[in-house]
């Protein structure tokens, strides 16, 4: 019963919501272009659901990109950042200008470097930069987490380097990255709209280009259709990495 | 010769005593018991005992190599990655075992702490109490010379401790390595031990030394009788002192 009250509460605020919205457009004459009623973007969307199917796909794959090199990037920084102190001094200040520096205000001088005529490669690279901080942090965190008793224990049967960082520090980490890996996956999405507002998206088009293209004539119904299929498709990758990320930690503990 | 020794020790943190001047000598077979309250320094004694840690002042002589001392922690300390029986078997493969032979001794070991048929568990599906056994059997599985306890019941319900005490005893009679075991409880020192040593407030210092009645392990009963009570009473009162002191 509590379970059905669970998803019932919610939906009903929404259709409640989207109800209100629908009879105030039309009670007050909102022209279309303002704020089409939720039935005029329910149409974009079955009109459109092709072509954002395709955008989104196009979106998804090049976040999955970004986000395979940032965690590749990021993880083997980690691995340096752990092994050297000294690594790590000089690798931290860089991540976090990294991080606090907007993507937006990069994107064009990575358009640049990628070259014009490859705005998809502007876009892995701006959406992993964003990707790469949570997973970097997460790594190192987590390289730095083992128990410290646990840590004596090695200490006290003179366990080496190398059985310490297999057999301790990296067990211990993999519950931080598959949090930063969680993260990351929906930053990347971001990530990658954003790179596409600014770098365009070439040939293949992704769901900013529909956003974009649709603001341009004023056709704000499809808009609001293509941040729909934006939002559904964050949730949709958040929802799997945080299911990878159960399966995950319940392999790792054991239930 | 003596497994262990300290000779004269002081450890201060950040400027702060934690130990000493603090000497013990640990005599192969024995079982000491460390009771003091609380920052006494009785965990920092443990680990200068483990090598884990150098004191600033004074000398510790080890006569265990680094493979010859266990230490079991208040938790239990086990890498929840791992089943019960990988667990057993680390201090064996860090130090070169096979894999095969490391199996085999983790799982007599886990069999003499009664874990027979929970070799595969992971820590997170025991028990507190079976999770300590397991930690129990890590520490037995190097045959050590120099058993190190530190606190390792505190945080196991009354009849589990009890239950767990008496293990140790047993599995203590069966190799007889030189033990400290550091606890809070008088009763569970004066149970566990043949010699008693009571420290003051921090930085900890001897406050007295106490042999307990009968031999261990204990007959059945023996927290009944009047020679218990009394040696309870006594390491009770020194301590007292100790803290009306400080």
């Amino acid at each position: 019963m509590k379970r059905i009250a669970d998803i019932l509460a919610p939906v009903a605020l929404i259709l409640a919501l989207l109800a209100t919205w629908e009879i105030a457009v039309r009670a007050l004459a909102v022209p279309s272009y303002v704020l089409p009623p939720p039935s005029a973007v329910a149409e974009a969307l079955a009109g459109d659901w092709k072509s954002l199917i395709a955008s989104a796909w196009n979106t998804l794959a090049m976040a999955l990109q970004a986000l395979i090199v940032a965690s590749l990037l990021a993880q083997l920084a980690a691995l340096g950042a752990a092994l050297s102190p000294a690594l790590h001094r000089a690798l931290r200040p860089l991540a976090v200008v990294l991080q606090v520096t907007p993507v937006i205000a990069i994107a064009p001088l990575v358009n640049i470097w990628a070259g014009i005529d490859h705005p998809e490669r502007a876009i892995v690279a701006l959406a992993a930069v964003v990707a790469f901080f949570p997973i970097f942090s997460g790594a190192v965190t987590g390289l730095r987490s083992a128990d410290p008793d646990l840590e004596r224990l090695f200490d006290l049967y003179g366990a080496n380097r190398r059985q310490r960082l297999l057999r301790l520090r990296l067990p211990s980490a993999l519950p931080f990255l598959l949090e930063g890996h969680k993260v990351a996956a929906g930053l990347a999405i971001v990530g990658a709209v954003v790179a596409e507002f600014v770098a365009g998206s070439g040939s293949a088009q992704g769901l900013a280009w529909r956003i974009l293209d649709a603001s341009h004539r004023l056709q704000t119904a499809r808009m609001l259709a293509a941040l729909l299929a934006l939002g559904l498709l964050g949730a949709a990758l958040y929802a799997l990495f945080e299911a990878l990320e159960r399966a995950g930690l319940k392999w790792w503990r054991g239930r | 010769m003596s497994v262990a020794e300290l000779i004269d020790v002081e450890v201060a943190y950040g400027g702060r005593g934690a130990l000493g001047p603090f000497s013990l000598a640990l005599a192969a077979g024995e079982i000491v018991a460390l009771v003091g309250p609380s920052g006494c320094g009785k965990s920092t004694a443990l680990r200068l005992l483990a090598g884990l840690e150098a004191p600033q002042k004074g000398q510790v002589r080890r006569g265990a190599r680094p493979g010859e001392t266990a230490v079991v922690f208040q938790s239990p300390t086990l890498a929840p990655w791992l089943t019960a029986r990988s667990n057993v078997a680390l201090p064996l493969e860090l130090s070169g075992v096979s894999k095969r032979d490391a199996r085999e001794r983790a799982d007599a070991a886990l069999a003499r702490v009664g874990l027979s048929g929970r070799e595969a568990a992971r820590p997170a599906q025991l028990s507190g109490g079976m999770a300590m056994r397991v930690s129990l059997a890590r520490a037995l599985v190097t045959s050590p010379r120099l058993l190190l306890l530190d606190e390792p019941f505190a945080a196991l319900d009354e009849i589990t401790r009890r239950a767990l005490a008496d293990d140790v005893l047993a599995l203590w009679r069966e190799t007889g390595p030189a033990t400290v075991f550091v606890t809070h409880s008088v009763e569970e020192a004066v149970y566990m031990a043949s010699r008693v040593v009571v420290m003051s407030p921090g930085p900890g210092r001897i406050l007295a030394e106490l042999a307990t009645p009968q031999s261990l392990p204990r007959p059945p009963g023996f927290r009944t009788t009047p020679q218990f009570r009394e040696t309870v009473e006594q390491v009770s009162a020194a301590l007292a002192q100790g803290m009306a002191a400080a």
